[in-house]
């Protein structure tokens, strides 16, 4: 088995490498010569793909963690236990790489610590800087079980295990708080934002999605976990996630197409523009495509369709998340952004070093604990009264 | 009482006087880099200011980091564009460390030891104002601040005391609104019969009046009348109740469904030893 994934495996390393170099050289110029150097923004585009890309759509990425923790602690499922230590780690380190981010993105990034000590209450960003905080701090309580197992620190763990009720409740709150207000953040530009992304829902939107696309990165990383570790993928288990993906995605599309149709946006779809053409882009590839894929038993089912399935959905949301951040503004702005190829080079090695970290994480850690004694005590402890 | 300036675009002769005053009082250099060589210090008198301002007038260029007020041209009509102090602003609502603060005075300031960089502010601005200094390393945000240092000495802004043609005059917010009411029952056809910033975002400290629309003068027209920050403190507000809420909702079903599992797994059990039971009393029999 090794010998024939050999080669695969180098390749990817080699990418890993170049990418990595091309990353560190930006950094420098980064940090050196400042943003205008770096990036391609601007005073028209004040954010671009650090933002656009790396926070709003890492943090969305990152959601497949609070949203299994509420179907298993919460809502009791405790067959998905399976799946959570995967999530739970993904979104300590999309959440950890998000705010890496932002030290590339803030203009003064040694001040990130600013909103500790300096508040403004009614800044949504403040807000959101905030949940992250502490959302972050959850997370690596979360995920602490597995280093107190592995070091054999029972003390700490059955301390862990006390509290995990109240903690997972506090990262589900902290999470929906965060994942809206993301979208809050876009609610005080209605004049330069396109009519197809501009919404007094925006945070409801950026919500559901967030539950829709975390759900389908589980299924997404299971299958690549699968390939790459040689796990057995527990289809019956995610094709139920995918049932549950289907009831997101329509629910979401309910929604969004109430509110286009209310605030006439639909009008638009007449212009043939550019962001006509990546709003359909969206809705089709993103909402129509996999739902009515999931609906269809035999796909949901296949590991193939499922894993098509998720993949979409991912392709839409980022579509999504890129749309109201940059394209959406584009017509308002009077001007065009495109990324430097230095801010790729960041955004690519910070992707690069996430998947890096899990691995690392997957080796050292009881990650994937599918059917390790271990999941037992959690769920029995914590559900003693 | 809150000071504004008044920009009647009809009175102005497109000196560029404003924008050239503008750059000595904050320091920034000169497009002409011959008049830059004889500029004042920023702390001259005020005739030494006026009389360079006046000869050495700005006209078009961008805002930018290096210049925070420009004279545009929209046609043959001449345009000053620069922050527009909203009544209730955008940028200052936005900053997620309170850089940017409205004052009592008028001016709409910033504290550059508390921005972080993340330019929100600038995202957010209904009439794109902020810039940032792109080419630093250490970057600031720039915009215009009223003069809110010659303001707190009892001076007006330099680009009024500059205006040899009375075209931006500074004031009371009120008494300019007045004054601007009273230009437009005057000429009811010199102008159109809107002021600027009156109403738009919840009212500016800036206030213009023009022949032309407004729109032609590249500001922009689909501005509602609610400031901006109603828009997010309308969500906001929501927050501690959401909290709440959600946090005895997820209480709640976990207690329920934590409930139904005890009782299942109880049951179990029950059926286990009653199995047993009926096993053993068969063995015995
Ligand atoms: S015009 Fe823009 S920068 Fe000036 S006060 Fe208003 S929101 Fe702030
Ligand atoms: S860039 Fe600075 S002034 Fe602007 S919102 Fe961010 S912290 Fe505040
Ligand atoms: S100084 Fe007065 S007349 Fe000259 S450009 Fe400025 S506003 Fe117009």
């Amino acid at each position: 088995m090794n010998g024939s994934k050999l080669p695969k495996i180098t390749f990817w390393r080699a990418l890993l490498v170049v990418i990595l170099a091309a990353g560190f050289y930006s950094t420098v110029l980064r940090f050196v010569k400042g943003l205008g150097a770096s990036t391609n923004l601007s005073d028209q585009f004040p954010w671009g793909l650090w933002i656009g890309f790396d926070v709003l759509c890492g943090v969305g990425l990152a959601a497949g963690g609070f949203t299994l923790a509420a179907i298993v602690y919460v809502f009791h499922l405790d067959r998905f236990h399976a799946v959570l230590r995967p999530s739970i780690l993904t979104a300590f380190l999309g959440y950890g790489l998000v705010a890496v981010a932002l030290l590339f993105d803030l203009g003064r990034p040694y001040r990130i610590w600013h909103p500790l000590v300096m508040w403004n209450p009614h800044s949504v960003m403040f807000e959101v800087a905030w949940c992250v905080m502490l959302y972050l701090t959850v997370l690596a309580l979360e995920f602490s079980p597995a280093v107190f197992e592995r070091f054999r620190l029972h003390g700490p763990l059955r301390l862990i295990h006390s509290v995990t009720i109240p903690l997972v409740i506090a990262g589900v709150l902290l999470s929906t708080l965060h994942q809206s207000s993301l979208g809050s953040l876009f609610l005080i530009v209605p004049e330069k934002l396109h009519p197809y992304w501009y919404s007094p829902l925006l945070p409801v939107f950026f919500f559901i999605s967030a539950v829709g696309v975390g759900l389908a990165m589980v299924i997404f990383e299971s299958n690549l976990s699968a390939r790459a570790f040689g796990r057995e993928i527990e289809l019956p288990l995610l094709a139920v996630l995918g049932k549950g993906m289907a009831v997101v995605l329509m629910l979401y599309g309910i929604l969004r197409f109430q509110d286009l149709v209310a605030r006439h946006a639909l009008v638009h779809l007449r212009e043939a523009s550019t962001e006509t053409l990546l709003f359909v882009l969206e809705i089709v590839v993103g909402l129509f495509l996999p739902m009515v894929m999931l609906f269809i038993r035999r796909v949901r089912e296949n590991r193939e369709g499922l894993f098509a399935a998720a993949v979409l959905v991912i392709t839409g949301f980022l579509l999504n998340r890129l749309n109201v951040s940059i394209s959406g503004l584009e017509f308002s702005a009077h001007a065009h952004y495109f990324p430097r190829w230095t801010e790729l080079a960041v955004t690519l090695s910070i992707v690069g070093m996430g998947f890096l970290l899990f691995s690392l994480g997957v080796r050292y850690f009881n990650v994937f604990e599918v059917h390790a004694p271990s999941a037992e005590p959690v769920v029995a402890r914590a559900s003693r009264p | 009482m809150s000071k504004a300036i008044l920009v009647d675009t009809t009175k102005c002769i497109g000196c560029g006087a404003c924008a050239t005053a503008c750059k000595i009082v904050n320091d920034l250099p000169l497009h002409d880099s011959e008049a830059n060589k004889q500029r004042p210090a920023k702390s001259c008198g005020a005739d030494e200011l006026v009389t360079f301002a006046q000869s050495h007038g700005e006209v078009g260029g961008k805002l930018s980091a290096d210049t925070l007020n420009v004279l545009q041209t929209y046609g043959s009509v001449f345009v000053r564009k620069f922050c527009m102090h909203c009544q209730d602003p955008t940028c200052a609502s936005v900053c997620p460390v309170g850089a940017l603060r409205k004052t009592a005075a008028g001016p709409v300031i910033y504290d550059a030891d508390r921005c972080m960089g993340c330019r929100y502010c600038m995202m957010a601005c209904p009439f794109g104002i902020p810039r940032y200094e792109w080419k630093s390393a250490l970057p600031k945000v720039e915009k215009c601040i009223l003069c809110a240092p010659r303001l707190a000495k009892g001076l007006q802004p330099a680009c009024t005391e500059a205006c040899p043609a009375q075209a931006s005059i500074f004031g009371e917010r009120e008494e300019l609104l007045r004054e601007a009411e009273k230009r437009l029952r005057e000429n009811s056809t010199g102008y159109v019969q809107h002021i600027f910033g009156q109403q738009e975002v919840g009212g500016t400290s800036v206030l213009y009046l023009s022949a032309v629309p407004f729109e032609q003068l590249g500001f922009p027209s689909n501005l509602p009348h609610d400031a901006l920050p109603t828009y997010t403190y309308r969500v906001l507000s929501k927050i501690p109740n959401l909290v709440m809420l959600g946090g005895a909702l997820l209480g709640g079903i976990w207690w329920i469904t934590n409930r139904r599992e005890e009782v299942a797994r109880a049951e179990k059990t029950e059926k286990r030893d009653s199995k047993l039971e009926t096993g053993k009393s068969k063995l015995e029999t």
